[in-house]
């Protein structure tokens, strides 16, 4: 490696604090970071992951994690401080697959080379050492390899049930069995090497399948953790001090000032500011509130300082109680059974029948018990669903692989099986349809008017104003002077400017609440807004119906803004619907019998996105939403969701390619097996092709996403 | 066949020698960050000596 960052030994006067760091992109940046964050005083060292888009830093215990935020920024990353590897359990997980995967891999070749040797025509004393030499290889090894399919079958059994790990652990076991009994009798064939290739590339298909897990955890783990986790608490004294949400408790008085997010439900008791609800529920329109105003945990202070006395903390918040909703539709997902285990349902029963009436037939027949367990064992090792062990996962990896560079990340493989069974679609209109950030229309104000305006609004936190803000300075607007500035929470901004009297405020007409009035002296305009729909939203919706999706909006929002988008895009459309209410229209549909597809972003849609048979929310979404969606699309545009579902379509046609590939295989070759006809060559041989045959099929799918290309 | 007694023990020992550096290498945390890896080959050393 061309630029090793100093990693020094542990120190115990240095601790080591980790971040998540979305705007790492580049290899500058890496070098960016690992070479500006030393000179930072107190940072002793720090070293990027690339791929899970963290920072762990090694620095003093003087500086704290606000410090550590600001460094970052300054060199022009943002970051969050991420909880002690959360994830570490995943990954343990993988990497012992992944070293299982090896000691397989060692074993498979080592046994194959003797195993040549044997095919190739040694016999007598030579066939018999290799034999016992293959044996000394192969039992550690398959004990140690082994061991994920052994445990997963033992918990299928004692649970009563069978899965895709019962027949594969029978067949390998009895393979290994026999041929140690045939090693030991001096017999001719023994199987020790498909036992230990058959688990080599089962493992290869369950290391494909953690590694996609890890690697979009790893991606959704960066966009999370946005969410205000901590209050100031005013003292009887008057002085205020942080105390974590979690230690909050109701009756006290906290101090939210303009900017934070509020930690617990409580009433207004003294200010007046506007907050942000969209949290709660996905209205982009500030609400204002005065003393006795009822606040939600989640929302976020706007304008001006407000003490609030809480009511309700922790467990007890409304946004708690959305949480538990989405717990509890969330539920129902788990019952989902994956068509790798459909498929096993089928498949086990067969298979061992199979191997049975083998046994039994040939001992009719007259074979001796020991020529009819070597046959049954053949049918079973020749029918082990090997290609079918890496038909999913080897399709799935590939897809959400060609999705992660279109900008989803998708969960897990189930999600991907349930994306392709959707046929009917819920779209949230704030921030999933639209963009959720106002944007002014600033087409009929003057040279002098657009200037007096930014003037004014870069000085608020108020949405609008900075919609309106971004907006003129995108123009390349120059901010007049203005003197005198004042915000009066609900009311506006106003000032001077070269002595005359200039304001933005509130339009008299109350129900426009999405535009704003520019007083100059005495000539005043209307500058509206509007929160214009994802430019792609038509083109995503017809994608959608070509899928034989049909799509309508279900939206918290106010009926009149749903109805213009509805019109606009030509849905149906629901608008103010509770949490509750769309958790229940869900219900509703899959009660049909349907299969609902939601996209949503708010907490609103949190129980909505958990409830669906697959869900998927935009990255601007609240962390929860984020949690309960199936996957996740980045950036401006929608076309990421039809193109989600069409890939998942695509995957499980390949999928069912694979199956039916080894379907076919099995034709072939169980015929064999059954009249005796298999030796372990021939097993060998048969098992490598299909396992080939199957991943060289999935990697089509790396072409499938470049059709809509735009 | 007295060449066997020299090269299975040779063939299994490479073996078992790729699979401990296998197994090192995992330990060693060099699967941890396969695209920072491909990434960091170009980056400049800027170091004045």
């Amino acid at each position: 490696m061309n630029a090793p960052a100093p990693i020094l030994a542990d120190s115990p006067a240095l601790i080591s604090t980790r971040f998540t760091v979305p705007g790492m992109r580049c290899a500058g940046c890496i070098g960016k970071i690992e070479r500006e964050l030393p000179k930072v005083e107190g940072i002793i060292a720090a070293r990027a992951n690339f791929s899970a888009k963290r920072v762990a830093i090694q620095h003093d215990p003087a500086l704290d994690e606000t410090a550590l935020t600001s460094a970052l920024l300054a060199i022009g990353f943002e970051a969050q401080p991420v909880a002690d590897n959360p994830l570490g359990v995943e990954t343990h997980e993988r990497k012992r697959l992944i070293r299982a995967l090896g000691v397989a891999g060692f074993g498979m070749m080592n046994v194959m080379l003797l195993s040549v040797s044997i095919w190739s025509g040694a016999d007598g004393p030579t066939r018999d050492l290799f034999h016992w030499l293959s044996a000394l290889i192969a039992m550690p090894v398959i004990a140690y390899s082994g061991r994920p399919f052994f445990a997963s079958a033992w918990m299928a059994l004692s649970h009563r049930r069978t899965n895709m790990d019962v027949p594969i652990s029978i067949g390998v076991i009895l393979a290994t069995a026999l041929s140690l009994y045939e090693t030991i009798t001096g017999g001719g064939h023994a199987y020790f090497e498909s036992a230990v290739m058959l688990l080599f590339f089962l493992l290869a298909g369950r290391v494909l399948d953690a590694v996609m897990r890890d690697r979009t955890r790893a991606g959704i783990g960066a966009l999370l953790g946005r969410m205000g986790k901590s209050a100031s608490v005013i003292g009887p004294d008057g002085t205020t001090r942080r105390v974590a949400a979690a230690e909050l408790e109701p009756g006290m008085l906290v101090l939210v000032a303009a900017g934070e997010a509020l930690a617990a439900d409580g009433a207004v008791e003294d200010g007046a500011s506007a907050i942000d609800n969209a949290m709660l529920t996905g209205e982009s329109a500030p609400e204002p509130v005065a003393p006795g105003a009822i606040v939600h945990a989640g929302a976020i202070n706007l304008s001006a300082p407000l003490r609030v006395r809480l009511t309700a903390v922790a467990d007890d918040t409304a946004i708690a109680e959305i949480a538990r909703l989405m717990d509890e539709a969330g539920q129902s997902r788990s019952h989902y059974v994956r068509i790798a285990d459909r498929a096993s349902r089928l498949y086990a029963p067969v298979v061992h029948s199979l191997a049975a009436l083998a046994f039994v037939g040939w001992m009719i027949a007259g074979a001796g018990w020991h020529q009819s367990l070597t046959i049954a064992i053949a049918v079973l090792i020749i029918t082990c669903p090997c290609a079918m062990g890496l038909a999913v996962p080897a399709a799935q990896v590939v897809a959400s692989g060609a999705l992660l560079r279109r900008g989803l990340l998708v969960k897990d493989g189930s999600a991907l099986e349930r994306l392709a069974e959707c046929d009917i679609a819920l779209l949230d209109k704030t921030g999933t349809l639209t963009l959720g950030t106002p944007r002014a229309d600033i087409a009929a104000l003057g040279a002098e008017a657009r200037s007096v305006a930014l003037g004014l609004a870069q000085a608020s936190r108020h949405p609008l104003s900075q919609g309106l803000a971004a907006a003129l300075l995108h123009e390349g607007v120059v901010p007049a002077v203005i003197d005198d500035l004042r915000e009066v929470s609900g009311a506006g901004l106003s000032g001077r400017w070269n002595g005359v009297e200039v304001a933005l405020e509130r339009p008299d007409d109350a129900a426009q609440s999405l535009a704003t009035r520019l007083r100059i002296g005495e000539t005043a305009q209307t500058i509206a807004f509007a929160d214009p729909l994802r430019t792609d939203a038509a083109a995503t919706l017809a994608a959608l119906r070509a899928e034989g999706i049909t799509a309508s909006i279900l939206s918290g929002d106010r009926a009149a803004p749903v109805e213009a988008a509805a019109r606009e895009l030509g849905l149906a459309a629901t608008a103010e619907v509770s949490p509750q209410a769309k958790l229940a229209a869900l219900e509703a549909l899959k009660a049909q019998g349907r299969r609902p597809l939601m996209v949503g972003d708010g907490l609103n849609d949190g129980p909505a996105l958990a409830a669906a048979h697959a869900s998927i929310a935009p990255g601007t979404a609240s962390d929860a939403s984020q949690q309960a969606a199936d996957a996740v699309f980045i950036g401006e545009k929608l076309m990421p969701v039809a193109l989600a579902v069409r890939v998942a379509k695509a995957t499980m046609r390949i999928v069912r390619q694979n199956f039916g590939f080894s379907i076919i295989y099995n034709v072939l070759a169980v015929p064999l097996a059954l009249l005796g006809l298999v030796t372990p060559l021939i097993a060998a041989i048969a098992m490598s092709v299909s396992s080939l045959v199957v991943v060289a099929n999935s990697l089509r799918l790396a072409r499938a996403t470049q059709g809509t290309r735009q | 066949m007295t060449g066997l007694a020299f090269l299975i023990p040779i063939a299994i020992g490479m073996g078992l020698l790729g699979l401990a550096a296998f197994l090192w290498s995992l330990r060693d945390g060099q699967y941890e960050d396969m695209d920072g890896a491909a990434s960091r080959i170009l980056i400049d050393e800027e170091d004045e000596l």
